[in-house]
């Protein structure tokens, strides 16, 4: 037997926090003005502070890609990025895709191939398929997989998900 | 029902229709509902595998302003004090964990102490520094270690079956002229639904509680509330409304659900408590499992004896059973059957049904020995299975309700182009790839259990029913309506499905392939008694021309009421509900399943799989190329949401046999890659060619919608079945899964 | 995760001032290895510098013919630049071969070869390690090694770098530019990581407060005849168990230089020039790849569960030996490639 004195952090030390400053995020066209201290990430200030709950928390670590939204038009991991870092970026999340009653082509393929089953990764899957249009670099089948391939599916809605982006790519070719 | 070649939705192909919800962000999950003043909890998880808490030191951190609490068993309130208070609908046999129970750890990664505060990050923060002191002590945690100290369990969860034994398995076996005896093993899997667990609880004003939790049975989760906290049914409201898969790992109450009511009662306040991915590998797993397979055939290629043998863990203090070894007795003819189940107690969390839980793990050892059979004894493997197929369930002497393998078998392999096949390994190539193809199949109890459901009609023709079942992305929302509207002779737009909340008539937990059977059931009866009282104010109309008519004399067809026999005597349904002068019309109904068809028939589903794989035979790299899974589950309710269960199971089968595996460091008693990067499931570049099919197949017996299915019939003999396409490919046998790359070199 | 106070810095001198003024701090870029690390609680800066306002990002050709990839520069961008794609396909493969596309976007070229081991041991703080606490021992020795190191290894860490960039970088003998508080230097890429011996929680020889500003290329691409085979465990979105970058340039059949790298088997990118030197001026045949594949293998060691690395390894550079020499991967073949 023996005996263990542990805390997760390796040195334990009580560190000052630090106060939240306001910090205005432009999302979905709209600046949002919210009270943030560094240590929030970009996924954390959109799901607790912005009330913008489309936006996934699937590992907190850049491993599935539930959390991805478009930065600049470009795809990333609002998990691993901090959300005062973003200041001055045009942030665009599923929210801001389409609505209910005005879907985004992506979301109706989505719905018409059942590209996804819990829903869990699903706007995830549809701002990278965003993402992997606006690069312009995936065509084929082939390159469609290897580009998607930064979202994890649990359900293994992957046939469905090919058949949704390729249908969109397709159509804007 | 009429038969689907009549039906307007049932047995057809529409989108979910919580679709747009889910595709626009807008499904709310457990951790998302938007809650006034919130505080946040984080969890703290023991770094070791067995000893005791000395200290907890969590004044430093609650002198952190905006830190509200450290629960931990210093400080935890009395409350239900027997076993039985925390057992749950699904529990095994034995003592339940109790989170901050006491001092003591029994499992790496136990939650020992909740940290709340007023913000996520804060919590997260105080939860790192607060230090804990461990008396450590030894553990055991390796089952392939310790295997001889198995025993055969004695109690077991509901639906065990302890294992079957037939004739003389021994003596079959000396008979016959070709014999194998193998070993297959795989390790431990964690479901890892993409959704983490989380729980958000409101605490109202008036002390009630509404608790949103990632769980498959939110009765189950009530009914464990009110028993450990003593809370009334409306006391603790609990709601799912979309889960974010499940795979069972919802089955039973996670200590989120504990951790965040017993905070909020004690602080009196809302409260949000998400895990980690890194947690979720302490909710409960997929056994790491060791099976020996012994089989022998005579001169026809028949098998004469057939011994399963299948040895995993449980935990110290429940005995976790699933039904491994028993499909064994019954997916081939065979007169002498010797089957045996062990777990070993050790120091780890308690496993957890797992998506087919026993049949998954079982098919690998059984299809694989098929496989190696057929080629000892040099009959094709498809054929070597048609030579033994069971007409009968030996296991239990009974007939089947309805079993068209046979006609899986034949559409698989026309599918697939099986015929091509040559039966030498090594024998196929393309490009400088070794081509394999391998099949294999499976069985799966067809269930129902007892359901309730509510329906409702409004003077405008909408329709709402209910029943408090779960969403995980089976589909249930969806056959639920196209069910009530199919009963009822609406558009499926007029229909609205409600489930996941303790407020709607009680269904069991999700699971067991059971929901659509058993919801789709309850739905279509509440749906047909609406029907009836429909019926009778039709009867009140003046001129009605249903007048003397009995319910089985009318259907419900487009939005009319109308006389079978003469189909052009009709009411307008939404004309009743006016002239009836009613706001609302209201039925209530349960079901459950029918005892003496249960006694008569055995009731299951079927499925074969046909797999393609390229080998890198260099490199030991493996692509399943092309995987063909053809069904027999009864009647398909939904071609479109059903094809996608099976998709999705093929992948969990190439996940399964390629590379999905916890592996834990017996040092420590800790799984070691807990987390995503390292936990490894498919992502999309791994999955090539998936067909999907049903065989038509009507099943008067299994419950009153023919239905048998389909969550986890299709993951059968996948795994197998690339096992057995790489053997064919490379000549190599590999025993051991997953099938990564350092096993083919 | 720990409290921390951030700015962000506008000018490479004030970044590099910004971090010397602050007790603990770290440079921050994408941040998807240092966040990572700050939520397991890992890392602790309580101070973070902020990169990406630098004008660092760009890609632009160098007076000697090579080309400059700036610091701040996405792996993204920087797989998919034109002048890369053309002239060091091997480069931009490698990159493309590694995490996810979301990954790349954010992720820095400096900040690629920042990041640290994904070792089971230095990620989880319920086990020893040395790299993460020095002198607390190597729980990866004798335990479940498999994505760990067969080369340089020390009794007190067996760690791999975990990048596909770098080996590709290693390769091609790029030069790291770096601006610290004591001026700027230039670090070869060679000497840029270094082995664990018994300081293991040193990745690099940066010193205190230097910032890496740019990653520079020289001339030579070897665009006609390279290769970056990656093996893992699943098609995309893993890290690599063992990888190869290899570029050739070809006299007929005569191979007349030879650059050979290896991610996913060290503490660094494994660069072999012993062996690169047993394939100068012979043909490029089965037999002379596997002498080069034996020779740098020969001090392999297995820890275990990581055994099968050693085989593996070999394999591996025969068969991206042969595919360089074949000229069998092209540039414009982006995805395909890697992935055996």
């Amino acid at each position: 037997m023996s005996t263990v004195s542990t805390t997760s952090a390796a040195d334990g030390q009580l560190r000052p926090l630090v106060p939240p400053s306001p910090v205005t995020l432009r999302i979905n066209g709209q600046d949002h003005t919210l009270q943030l201290a560094p240590w929030t990430s970009l996924l954390d200030a959109l799901r607790e502070y912005a009330g913008l709950t489309g936006t996934k928390k699937g590992c907190d670590h850049g491993q599935c890609g539930a959390c991805t939204v478009l930065v600049d038009g470009k795809r990333i991991n609002s998990c691993l990025t901090l959300a005062v870092l973003q200041e001055g970026a045009d942030i665009t999340t599923i929210e801001g895709l389409g609505s209910e009653h005005a879907l985004h082509p992506l979301q109706q393929a989505f719905i018409d191939h059942d590209a996804f089953q819990c829903g869990y990764c699903t706007p995830g899957q549809i701002c990278s398929a965003q993402g992997l249009i606006n690069e312009g670099k995936a065509q084929t089948e082939d390159e469609i997989r290897e580009l998607m391939s930064g979202n994890v599916c649990r359900c293994g809605a992957y046939v469905g998900i090919l058949a949704a982006v390729k249908e969109v790519v397709d159509a804007k070719r | 029902m009429s038969t689907d070649s009549n039906t307007k939705y049932v047995g057809k192909a529409p989108s979910r229709v919580e679709g747009p919800l889910k595709v626009t962000g807008q499904a709310k999950y457990s951790a998302e509902f938007s809650v006034p003043d919130l505080v946040y909890g984080y969890v703290v998880s023991s770094p070791v595998a067995k000893g005791k808490i000395r200290k907890i030191h969590a004044d430093k951190i609650l002198a952190l302003p905006g830190v509200i609490q450290v629960f931990s068993h210093e400080n935890v309130p009395t409350l239900a004090w027997f076993d039985r208070s925390y057992k749950d609908d699904v529990a095994p046999g034995g003592s339940p964990f109790r989170p901050l129970h006491d001092d003591e750890i029994k499992f790496s990664q136990q939650p020992v102490a909740l940290v709340v505060a007023e913000t996520f990050e804060l919590a997260r923060y105080a939860a790192s520094v607060l230090e804990i002191e461990y008396e450590q002590e030894k553990h055991a945690t390796d089952v392939e270690a310790l295997r001889e100290k198995g025993q055969e369990p004695g109690s077991g969860k509901t639906g065990y079956k302890p294992p079957v034994r037939r004739g003389n398995a021994d003596k079959g076996l000396s008979k016959a002229e070709h014999r194998i005896k193998q070993e297959y093993i795989h390790g431990t899997q964690h479901h890892n639904p993409m959704e983490i667990f989380g729980a958000t609880v409101h605490y109202h004003p008036d002390g009630k509680l509404t608790v949103y939790d990632k769980t498959q049975g939110v009765y189950n989760c009530q009914q464990y509330l009110k028993k450990v906290f003593g809370l009334s049914a409306d006391k603790a409201r609990v709601v799912n409304l979309f889960m974010g898969g499940g795979f069972g790992a919802g089955l039973r109450p996670q200590y989120e659900l504990f951790l965040s009511v017993l905070a909020a009662l004690e602080l009196k306040r809302s409260i949000r408590l998400s895990l980690t991915r890194q947690q979720m590998f302490s909710l409960g797993h997929r056994p790491h499992t060791v099976q020996t397979v012994e089989l022998g055939t005579g001169p026809g290629g028949e098998l004469l004896g057939l011994k399963h043998k299948a040895v995993h863990e449980t935990s110290r203090f429940e005995e976790y059973t699933e039904n491994v070894v028993n499909w064994s007795g019954m997916l081939y003819q065979c007169p002498d059957v010797h089957l045996e189940y062990e777990v070993v107690p050790l120091d780890v969390f308690t496993p957890l049904d797992m998506r087919a839980p026993g049949a998954a793990t079982g098919s690998i050892g059984l299809e694989v020995a098929m496989d190696e059979m057929a080629y000892e004894a040099g009959i094709d493997p498809l054929e070597f299975r048609r030579r033994n197929y069971a007409d009968r369930d030996q296991n239990e002497d009974k007939p089947f309700s309805s079993k068209k393998l046979r006609e899986v078998y034949d559409e698989g392999a026309r599918r697939f182009g099986w015929d091509q096949r040559k039966m030498e390994p090594r024998s196929m190539r393309e490009g400088n790839k070794l081509v394999g193809w391998g099949m294999a199949g499976g069985v799966w109890d067809a269930s129902m259990q007892k359901a309730a459901a509510k329906a409702s009609i409004t003077a405008d023709g909408k329709l709402t029913v209910s029943s408090a079942a779960g969403e995980n992305g089976t589909g249930t929302y969806t056959v639920m309506t196209q069910i009530a509207a199919e009963t009822l002779g609406l558009p499926m737009e007029a229909v609205t499905a409600k489930l996941g909340d303790t407020t709607l008539p009680e269904a069991p937990v999700q699971g067991g392939s059971w929901t659509a059977a058993t919801v789709g059931s309850a739905v279509k009866s509440v749906c047909e008694a609406l029907g009836e009282k429909l019926l009778k104010l039709a009867q009140k109309m003046d001129d009605s021309p249903l007048k003397g008519a009995k319910p089985e004399d009318v259907e419900f067809v487009n939005g009319l009421i109308r006389l079978r026999k003469e189909p052009r005597q009709s009411v307008v349904l939404r004309d009743v509900l006016q002239v009836s002068g009613e706001r609302e019309i209201e039925a209530d109904s349960s079901v459950m399943p029918n005892p003496l068809n249960m006694q008569k028939y055995s009731m299951h589903a079927h499925n074969a799989v046909f797999v393609e794989v390229q080998v890198d035979e260099d490199l030991g790299t493996i692509h399943v190329t092309r995987v063909v899974n053809v069904v027999a589950a009864g009647r398909i309710i939904n071609q479109k949401t059903a094809r996608s269960q099976v998709l999705g199971s093929v992948v969990w089968g190439i996940s399964m046999a390629l590379m999905e595996e916890t592996v834990m460091d017996h040092r420590y008693g800790r799984y070691m890659n807990h987390n995503y990067a390292e936990y490894h499931v498919p992502v999309n570049a791994d999955v090539r060619d998936i067909e999907v099919h049903f065989v038509e197949e009507e099943d008067p017996h299994v419950n009153p919608l023919g239905v048998k299915g389909i969550g986890e019939v299709g993951l059968l003999g996948v795994a197998a079945a690339i096992t057995n396409a790489v053997y064919h490919a490379t000549g190599k046998r590999v025993r051991s899964l997953p099938l990564t790359i350092d096993k083919l070199l | 995760m720990n409290p921390f106070t951030l700015t962000r810095a506008a000018s490479v001198d004030a970044a590099v001032r910004d971090f010397s003024g602050h007790e603990a701090a770290a440079y921050i870029g994408g941040g998807t290895n240092l966040l990572d690390l700050m939520k397991e609680n890992v890392a602790h800066p309580q101070h973070l510098v902020g990169l990406n306002k630098l004008p660092l990002s760009s890609i632009e050709s160098t007076t000697g013919g090579g080309l400059r990839l700036g610091a701040t520069a996405t792996n993204a961008d920087t797989a998919w630049h034109a002048e890369v794609q053309q002239r060091y396909p091997l480069l931009s493969q490698a990159i493309l071969a590694g995490a996810s596309p979301q990954l790349r976007n954010m992720a820095t070229n400096a900040g690629n070869l920042m990041q640290r081991t994904r070792c089971y041991y230095f990620y989880d703080t319920a086990t020893p390690c040395n790299k993460r606490e020095p002198g607390s021992g190597c729980a990866a020795i004798g335990g479940y090694n498999r994505i760990h190191a067969i080369l340089g290894t020390s009794d007190s860490c067996i760690a791999t770098h975990p990048s596909d960039m770098c080996v590709a970088l290693a390769a091609l003998e790029a030069v790291v530019q770096v601006q610290g508080p004591d001026g700027s230097r230039q670090i070869k890429f060679e000497d840029f990581h270094r082995l664990p011996e018994d300081a293991p929680e040193r990745d690099n020889t940066l010193q205190a407060g230097e910032l890496i500003t740019s990653i520079d290329l020289p001339a030579q691409g070897f665009a006609e005849n390279f290769a970056y085979l990656k093996l893992r465990d699943r098609q995309s979105y893993a890290f690599a168990l063992v990888s190869v970058a290899v570029g050739l340039e070809l006299d007929g059949n005569t191979i007349k230089e030879a650059r050979l790298a290896l991610g996913g088997v060290a503490h660094k990118p494994w660069r072999d020039k012993a062996a690169e030197h047993l394939l100068k001026g012979q043909p490029a045949t089965e037999a002379t790849f596997r002498k080069a594949a034996e020779a740098v293998l020969k001090e392999a060691k297995g820890q275990g569960t990581n055994d099968f690395k050693i085989e593996l390894a070999k394999r591996a550079i025969v068969r991206a030996l042969t595919q360089a020499a074949a000229g069998e991967q092209k540039a414009s073949d982006v995805f395909t490639n890697s992935n055996p």
